[in-house]
């Protein structure tokens, strides 16, 4: 620590640089940690995924339907304490660039998830409105919606039998808000019944997208998911059920690896910082001969000297990095509630921290160690000559 | 008076790209405790290098140097290095200070080197500002002092480890007289009143007179008088 005020003075020596330089390391680590925390998002499975929900869907893609008369056999199961099923319908609200999230939603579908916030009375005028939907808070806000309002959606997979355009028409019963706010993302959800969709969808009617099965107790689901999948065996419906998570997770893995993703843009990003700070100390350690030169004439030996040299670009690294993953966390909650819950970013975990401290320390490392060596190399009398 | 620094037969040759050239030929010399000694010559006579070889910042290619009985022709690196610290301050044309530390954290330095606490190492640099006459100019960064001022940090800095020996690289070559005259008297002090003993190189007959007694290098051998 004694040594501090050297490495410190020698960061100052060009502060413009250092100031320049410690903006690029800062929006380096500020990309990593809201990166890392997509990552982490699209990873956990979402936060919605209860341990007593298992999704049962096909074992081959997620867009290919189920026959709804397999809901009874579901049902059937030991251990299954409740069934409801859902099918996603695509479509956006007047512009292509206002796309919904819309599901067609079996009866019970709100036993099975309180967490959508539906009052019983909500849920009673979504059963007894064919046309009826519920929308979630925050889509409503955003358009400006209320209970009443007639909903134009442009469907972008499903035709209406009755007109045999792609535009629905429905009435909104009830906005409903989620009570806790980690289920926030709910709120962008438009749900509608599913035996209307049924009925009024050119593509043929008695199939559901996926079907919840709520279990009674979580440490069976393995065994549920096996006689669930074995109703199926061999049939030209197979299913594949999972734990909600794994559900979700595979759902956001049709998007593409996030991870790869992730890691493609971090690396690039972290090859591009070495370059530049690598650069910048090169330069610094330079333009410091004469003063390394006389540091040696003085009495530091060549390892003092390579460990001040080191230790600078450590601490370059460490100062930019610490602040772009501190502005990263303050920015988190305010993407979250900016994007009406839409984007769920998590707080920077204590994994996220630790990862972050390492790669600062080992980009400050490999920055570093030319330079440092060069200054350890250092021939005391060629460089006090000039030579 | 017994002699501080032995030098015995002492060469040192320098290879540039496929030439060798010899600077120093065959120099024996001895420089008592408490002396005080010019070394005027030429350039390119070796005077600098002897100095280096003397401060141990570099190694002879043939012969011995002793100081204070340390044969510091055999150390190591990392041991010469240490040697520096323990044994010798190092006055240079230029100042070498460095330039983001106020005068008292530049004279502090060499003292990081030691197990001192940082309330010592501030104090005893306080001591040695005020022999140099700076203690007002403490906080002062070395672009804010003149040149006279500057060397007298770097003097301060040069003593604040007691070391026996004082190795002086024309130390008044970058001063005006007056100055030159202050840095020179400030020797002259140290090495009377203190007991260090002084090598110093210049090219000036008029700091040469302030040395105790002065040698000359003519192509890189000791010769009795000037040419």
């Amino acid at each position: 620590m004694k040594y501090l005020h050297l490495i410190r003075a020698a960061l100052m020596r060009r502060k413009t640089r250092t100031v320049l330089t410690i903006l690029s390391v800062l929006a380096a680590f500020l990309l990593f940690g809201l990166l890392d925390g997509v990552r982490v998002a699209f990873n956990s499975g979402g936060t919605l995924a209860g341990v007593d929900r298992l999704v049962v869907a096909s074992r081959f893609s997620i867009i290919q339907s189920l026959p709804e008369s397999l809901v009874n056999r579901v049902a059937a199961v030991p251990g299954v304490k409740l069934t409801t099923w859902a099918n996603w319908f695509g479509g956006y609200y007047r512009e292509q660039k206002n796309q919904m999230i819309i599901f067609a939603i079996g009866p019970d579908y709100f036993q099975a998830y309180p967490d959508y916030g539906v009052t019983p009375a909500m849920a009673d005028a979504l059963a007894t409105t064919r046309t009826g939907v519920l929308a979630g808070k925050a889509v409503a806000d955003r358009f400006g919606w209320k209970t009443g309002d007639k909903l134009p959606i442009m469907g972008s997979i499903f035709p209406n039998k009755s007109t045999g355009e792609t535009t629905w028409t429905f009435d909104i019963v009830g906005v409903f808000q989620a009570p806790q706010a980690a289920n926030r993302a709910l709120e962008q959800q438009i749900l509608l019944n599913w035996k209307y969709f049924d009925e009024a969808n050119a593509y043929g009617g008695g199939q559901v997208g996926w079907i919840v099965a709520k279990v009674a107790d979580p440490k069976h689901s393995a065994e549920i998911a096996q006689a669930i999948d074995a109703l199926s065996a061999n049939s030209d419906h197979e299913t594949k059920t999972q734990t909600e998570q794994e559900f979700n997770l595979s759902f956001a893995r049709q998007i593409g690896d996030i991870g790869l993703i992730v890691t493609a843009i971090i690396g690039a990003v972290f090859f591009t910082l070495m370059l530049l700070t690598g650069n910048t100390m090169a330069q610094a350690v330079r333009e410091r001969i004469p003063e390394l030169a006389t540091l040696k004439t003085i009495g530091f030996t060549d390892a003092q000297v390579l460990a001040l040299v080191f230790g600078e670009s450590v601490l370059l690294i460490l100062i930019g990095g610490l602040l772009g993953l501190a502005l990263a966390t303050l920015l988190m909650p305010i993407v979250t509630e900016a994007s009406g819950g839409m984007i769920q970013l998590p707080p920077i975990g204590s994994r996220s921290w630790g990862m972050g401290i390492a790669l600062m320390i080992a980009v400050g490392a490999i920055v570093g160690i030319l330079p440092a060596w060069r200054a350890m190399r250092l021939r005391v009398v060629d460089a006090l000559a000039g030579r | 008076m017994s002699a501080l620094v032995e030098i015995r037969d002492l060469s040192k040759a320098y290879t540039r790209g496929r030439q060798t050239v010899e600077v120093l030929h065959h120099v024996t010399l001895d420089i008592n405790e408490g002396d005080f000694l010019a070394l005027m010559g030429p350039s390119g006579s070796g005077k600098t290098t002897l100095l280096n070889l003397i401060g141990g910042l570099d190694s002879p290619s043939s012969g011995s140097i002793s100081v204070a009985g340390t044969r510091i022709d055999q150390l190591g690196g990392t041991a010469l290095a240490k040697w520096r610290a323990a044994h010798v301050g190092f006055i240079f044309q230029f100042y070498n200070l460095l330039p983001m530390l106020s005068a008292q954290k530049n004279v502090e330095v060499p003292l990081l080197l030691t197990k001192l606490s940082a309330a010592q190492r501030r104090q005893n640099a306080k001591i040695a500002l005020q022999l140099v006459n700076l203690a007002d100019r403490a906080a002062h960064k070395p672009a804010e002092l003149s040149g006279g001022q500057q060397q007298r940090v770097a003097i301060a800095r040069a003593i604040i480890s007691d070391p026996a020996l004082l190795v002086c690289d024309e130390p008044t070559g970058d001063l005006d007289r007056q100055s030159a005259e202050e840095v020179l008297g400030l020797l002259q002090v140290l090495n009377r009143e203190q007991g260090k003993t002084i090598v110093m190189v210049t090219h000036d007959p008029k700091a040469a007179d302030h040395a105790s007694h002065t040698l000359h290098l003519e192509k890189g051998s000791l010769v009795e008088s000037p040419p």
